[in-house]
């Protein structure tokens, strides 16, 4: 990978098909993630969004049986070639799961363990700062940097995710249903900061919550099974476009909730 | 997975919508008829009328906005909403139109008709037609109804030019006629100011059905 960053795509996904053992999750997904938006990843359970997501930073790997064809191009090379390390890319494309995961370790700590092990080499604070600063929770742990993790609500726990995730200054966030856990209050302030993130960085996320997708995005694709069940792409677009004047009446079903 | 409760919702927004519609029909065509026959009584009790039109007009708009807020309605769902809020606004000035007739006829008061009016019931039952059918192409997503009421527009603006050319004519012959026959073309402007507004309806029913919004004015959107 070179470190060119210019271009409208901060990735592009061609052709890829996603295998579990003899099941095939995804086919033939082509998308082209525009650099600095936010591009959410719907469907029903069971289209093989979440598994396209995990192609993103080659998270797919560590399940032992899936396999994956066709090219992630990013920074201008296949990352599912041979010679790139898959530790790599997932410190240039970060994740945000489900669940808020902190380490059982201090808040000072979630953010500066996983940059020091990466190799950072500047001034430790500053990053602890600048990084919860751009989670937008600075101002809510600066006096107790060194309580756990765990003491915070679970908002909090993955705005600190959030800031651990942007302290290794990664091209792109995954972001897995960042809000399921969330009270509607937590998830706005999670959307806010998403949008605020757009400045630096790219984002894919996927969610269950429509409103939410129509919210935060600026594209949306939608991911559909057909009967073999094996996930394809419906639908790519402007999320304005999606939500307003759907091209296709399958999008149009799904997204007016009448069926999936 | 169907959304029952939702539909129900939404086809009873229709049918308050053509109910509405109905209202407004009735009133338009009852304004001409008092203005024809000369009844002011008739009139006035029309005037007062039009706030059961405006009543039913904000009780749908509520309706609609409280679907917006707790059904969190999307795509086609959302430009079928979309729509209704701006028809039934629409429905609710050819009411005042439907008004405007009525006073006109109060102000002529018991004078009697410088001329009998043919132009104008001609011009109320084309809009009338135009009316009905727009509401029709609403409920039944007819694009090609829709267009084609979009042009019969032109009947409507023809009658006017002409009863705008006969009443200057009738004018310059007696200038003492100045009083009635502005009102009378008061008259007339107003039914074609409610023809535009069922090409208004018209363009919503073509947003409805192809999340386009086009202004019926330029002919080469309408295909």
């Amino acid at each position: 990978m070179n470190n060119a960053s210019n271009g409208k795509y901060a990735a592009e996904a061609h052709d890829l098909n996603i295998y579990y053992g003899s099941f095939q999750a995804a086919r033939d997904i082509n998308l082209l993630i525009e650099r600095q938006k936010i591009t959410a990843l719907i469907g029903p359970s069971g289209c093989g969004k979440s598994t396209v997501l995990r192609a993103f930073n080659r998270m797919n790997d560590l399940i032992p049986s899936a396999r994956t064809t066709g090219d992630v191009h990013f920074h201008g090379k296949n990352i599912y070639d041979r010679d790139v390390d898959a530790v790599e890319v997932r410190r240039r494309v970060g994740m945000v799961f489900q669940k808020p995961n902190p380490f059982p370790k201090s808040i000072y700590e979630n953010i500066a363990w996983g940059a020091r092990v990466n190799g950072f080499k500047g001034n430790v604070d500053d990053l602890v700062e600048e990084s919860l600063r751009g989670a937008a929770l600075w101002d809510e742990v600066k006096d107790k940097l060194r309580q756990s993790g765990y003491s915070l609500s679970g908002g909090q726990q993955q705005r600190l995710c959030i800031a651990r995730a942007i302290a290794i200054k990664p091209d792109i966030i995954l972001m897995d249903e960042p809000c399921s856990a969330l009270d509607p209050i937590a998830t706005l302030r999670i959307e806010e900061l998403m949008k605020a993130l757009t400045r630096q960085y790219t984002i894919i996320i996927v969610t269950h919550n429509m409103q939410q997708a129509a919210r935060v995005s600026d594209y949306t694709a939608f991911f559909t099974v057909k009967d073999d069940r094996t996930g394809y792409l419906e639908e790519f677009g402007a999320t304005k476009e999606m939500f307003t004047s759907p091209q296709s009446q399958v999008t149009e079903d799904y997204i007016t909730g009448r069926f999936g | 997975m169907s959304r029952t409760t939702f539909e129900l919702q939404l086809v009873k927004l229709q049918e308050d919508i053509l109910a509405l519609g109905s209202l407004v029909q009735e009133a338009l065509l009852e304004a001409m008829d008092h203005l024809r026959a000369r009844d002011v009584a008739a009139s006035r009790a029309l005037v007062q009328r039009d706030r059961v039109i405006d009543d039913k007009r904000y009780a749908i708009e509520a309706d609609a906005l409280a679907l917006i807020a707790m059904q969190q309605p999307m795509a086609g769902d959302m430009r079928m909403i979309a729509a209704s809020l701006f028809i039934v606004n629409e429905l609710e000035r050819i009411g005042d139109y439907a008004k405007s007739l009525g006073r006109v006829n109060i102000r002529i008061g018991d004078e009697p008709l410088m001329k009998p009016l043919v132009d104008m019931p001609r011009m109320t039952e084309q809009i009338d037609r135009m009316l009905g059918h727009s509401l029709q192409a609403f409920v039944a997503r007819d694009l090609d109804l829709a267009r084609a009421i979009i042009r019969e527009d032109e009947i409507v603006d023809d009658l006017y030019d002409q009863i705008y050319a006969e009443l200057m004519t009738l004018i310059m012959q007696d200038v003492s006629k100045i009083r009635q026959a502005n009102l009378l073309l008061m008259a007339a402007h107003n039914l074609e100011r409610a023809a535009d507004r069922c090409t208004n309806i018209c363009e919503r029913v073509i947003y409805c059905v192809t999340g386009k919004l086009i202004d019926a004015g330029w002919e080469e959107d309408l295909g």
